[in-house]
């Protein structure tokens, strides 16, 4: 060890011009518990590489004071090598010419062979990949406690009719039968499971990929919002503000029986010591079994002026694909690998069966990207979409009918 | 020679050292401001561009339905946060100024809310009028069970709950201020008064309040860019909602410009809400600064 030290301090100049040892700096929103201790995994190994990290974290999150942030400093022209920019603002920052090309390392990683194509997709701008996926997340779930759902008498509903019979059982039983947190973001994100439930994947992509002005006012897109509203009835009083995992610890303490989130909520059940299967379940959002609204997070690489930091960049967009990343990652982040070809046996039974949905719906159809979660539509027109759904959630006079116009001119105007 | 030379460092040395200041004020206010017109000019996004639009961005401002709700809700709170503060102010400093006891003391105990951020203001009152965890559930538990007040979680009434913390946080403030007019009236018209007969409270009304014209006016200064720019507190207290009921300009500005890559909007929105402030600066600078030639 000693030996080791001394060698690397007398060698350490020329080594470091031997290998181009560069930097790397990371702009990144992984700052809870689980999350950081992912993105750590990562550091070490650009780390073992040679290669310095510079962690630039902001705290917030989704992710709002890193843009900010990022975008001063991309004015300034000293980006960071990377940052967690996802869905279609990577083409946005593609567009400015922002990005860097990271072809060769795809190439020689066998990228397009690795990643299904709806993933890759997004990573290309222009056909060239501009940033790598680290995980991909099912935005489409339900959690639930069983014990609450034994002691009301009920079982955990699968489709919409279900959900509301259970939902009254639940009330007249004294409990909260859906913990809500009241903010646009979680609102917009029961709203599109609600879509995908009524109107399925195909009416899905027509209102939230298309923005097509027909089926944004349709009779499907009203009954969707009615039945989104119903959600409002089951909610507590104390639901407007409340942070997702604040409703997601109601759930776990038996005070609510039920709540609708991606599965980030997960690391909050593991936190609690509680396992998949028995103490919580794990269930697709009633009537969605065989659809997957995807939310991918990535790292999109920007032009580095030193040719010694882009050798660090490209070093570390390799490893982000890595067997050993996707697993450490994914397996702290709650999520699941990007990478179809991945051994699964270290996940839990919920991990498990979003793989299998996941790879299942990217063959069958039923494949979406969420508009919640920015992978469907640029900022403006999302939104757009979250000024109409949260207004129509939390008042009480707007009308589905008012609602559906109002969001399609919204969308209009945005585009 | 020598003399003017010397007379010429007397002349310079103030201006040099008062122009770093004026040469800061210049660029990052004034410079700023003309630059944030510009920009509202433009189809800017994430990034600015200058590919002028014309007034473009401020149409669809206008026909956004939330800047308009935005709008009402700062009119809502701006109008009843400066009343009440001005109302509640002025009574708190007449009744301090009664030569009581311990004036000291009670005078920092109003005036404390002051030294406290928005940020904490909303937060704590976040928590005490939220109905699952705060009043309404103290009042249940005491065994009124029938007690209702959950206007944080009601989107008609949420407005009003920023206008209570508002108002518990800047009312002792204004206090301040009106407590210093106050002190700063000439006694000897008071005495005069009282010795025509003259009632406390038409002393008050007759005499003093209306001696304190300039005082009400800073006040109500004050109290108005505090309304216009109110964010922290929002942000702290409701995050603009439920829904969006309690949505502000500035709220507005800083969503469309920071997150959702609409900076061309989002600087429109920033430039009315400038022009609202000088639309209240402005009569005041003039009755201001008029007032020398009349005297």
């Amino acid at each position: 060890m000693f030996k080791k030290t001394l060698m690397a301090m007398a060698l350490g100049g020329t080594l470091a011009a031997g290998v181009q040892a560069g930097e790397v700096e990371v702009l990144h929103w992984w700052t809870s518990g689980g999350e950081a201790r992912a993105i750590s995994v990562l550091k070490e190994m650009v780390e073992d590489e040679g290669h310095t990290w510079i962690d630039f974290a902001v705290a917030g999150g989704g992710g709002e004071n890193a843009y900010t942030v990022l975008r001063s400093r991309a004015v300034s022209g000293n980006p960071p090598a990377a940052a967690q920019i996802k869905g279609l603002e990577i083409q946005e920052w593609g567009d400015l010419g922002f990005l860097a090309d990271l072809d060769p390392v795809a190439e020689a990683n066998d990228w397009d062979g690795k990643l299904p194509t709806i993933v890759a997709d997004y990573m290309k701008h222009d056909g060239e990949y501009v940033a790598t996926p680290v995980n991909v997340h099912r935005v489409n779930w339900m959690w639930a406690n069983p014990a609450v759902f034994e002691r009301a008498g009920v079982e955990i509903p699968t489709t919409l009719p279900e959900l509301w019979a259970a939902a009254d059982k639940l009330k007249a039983a004294g409990v909260t039968p859906i913990a809500h947190g009241g903010q646009a973001w979680q609102d917009a994100t029961t709203f599109e499971s609600m879509v995908l439930a009524v109107g399925g994947a195909d009416f899905f992509e027509d209102v939230f990929v298309d923005m097509d002005q027909t089926a944004l006012q349709s009779a499907t897109m009203i009954e969707a919002l009615r039945q989104f509203k119903r959600v409002s009835n089951y909610i507590d009083q104390g639901a407007p503000g409340r942070d997702w995992n604040v409703a997601t610890g109601m759930v776990i303490r038996g005070e609510a029986a039920m709540q609708f989130m991606g599965d980030w909520a997960k690391g909050e059940f593991t936190a609690a010591g509680l396992e998949p299967g028995s103490d919580y379940v794990c269930a697709p959002f009633p009537g969605t079994e065989d659809a997957f609204t995807f939310n991918i997070d990535s790292l999109a690489m920007f032009k580095q002026p030193n040719p010694a930091n882009t050798e660090a960049q490209m070093a570390m967009a390799a490893l982000v694909l890595s067997d050993e990343f996707q697993q450490t990652f994914n397996l702290n982040k709650g999520s699941i690998p990007v990478r179809t070809d991945m051994d699964m046996s270290a996940f839990d039974s919920c991990a498990v069966e979003a793989m299998d949905t996941f790879k299942r719906t990217a063959v069958e159809g039923g494949l979406v990207p969420s508009m919640a979660h920015g992978m469907s539509t640029t900022s403006s027109i999302q939104g757009a979409i979250f000024d109409t759904v949260t207004e129509f959630f939390n008042s009480r006079s707007m009308t589905a009918e008012q609602a559906a116009t109002q969001m399609a001119r919204a969308v209009r105007a945005a585009q | 020679m020598s003399v003017t030379s010397k007379k010429g460092l007397d002349y310079w040395l103030p201006k040099l050292v008062v122009s770093p200041t004026v040469a800061i004020a210049i660029v990052f206010i004034y410079g700023f401001i003309i630059w944030t017109s510009v920009i509202s000019l433009t189809g800017s996004t994430i990034l600015p561009r200058y590919d002028f639009v014309g007034f473009e961005q401020y149409v669809k401002l206008f026909q956004n339905p939330r800047w308009l709700s935005s709008l009402w809700n700062l009119l809502v709170f701006g109008v009843l946060f400066i009343g009440v503060c001005m109302v509640v102010g002025l009574i708190l400093a007449v009744l301090l100024d009664q030569q009581i006891r311990a004036e000291g003391a009670l005078r920092t105990i109003y005036l404390y809310p002051m030294a406290l951020s928005f940020i904490v203001t909303g937060t704590v009152w976040k928590w005490l009028l939220n109905p699952t965890v705060g009043i309404e559930r103290f009042v249940h538990n005491l065994g009124w069970e029938s007690f209702q007040f959950d206007w944080i979680v009601n989107p008609d009434m949420a407005i009003y709950t920023v206008v209570i913390a508002g108002v518990w946080q800047s009312s002792g403030f204004v206090m301040a201020i009106f407590l210093a007019g106050l002190r700063g009236i000439d006694t000897s018209i008071i005495k005069a008064a009282q010795l025509d007969g003259a009632s406390l409270f038409s002393v008050y009304t007759r005499i003093i309040i209306p001696s304190m014209r300039p005082v009400f006016f800073s006040a109500f200064i004050m109290l108005a860019h505090l309304a216009i720019k109110s964010f922290d507190l929002i942000v702290a207290l409701t995050g603009g909602g439920p829904g969006n009921a309690t949505d502000v300009p500035a709220i507005f500005m800083y969503q469309f410009s920071f997150q959702r890559g609409r900076l061309g909007i989002g600087a429109a929105s920033a430039v009315i809400m400038l022009m609202t402030v000088l639309a209240i600066l402005v009569p005041y600078l003039y009755s201001e600064l008029r007032k020398p030639k009349d005297a």
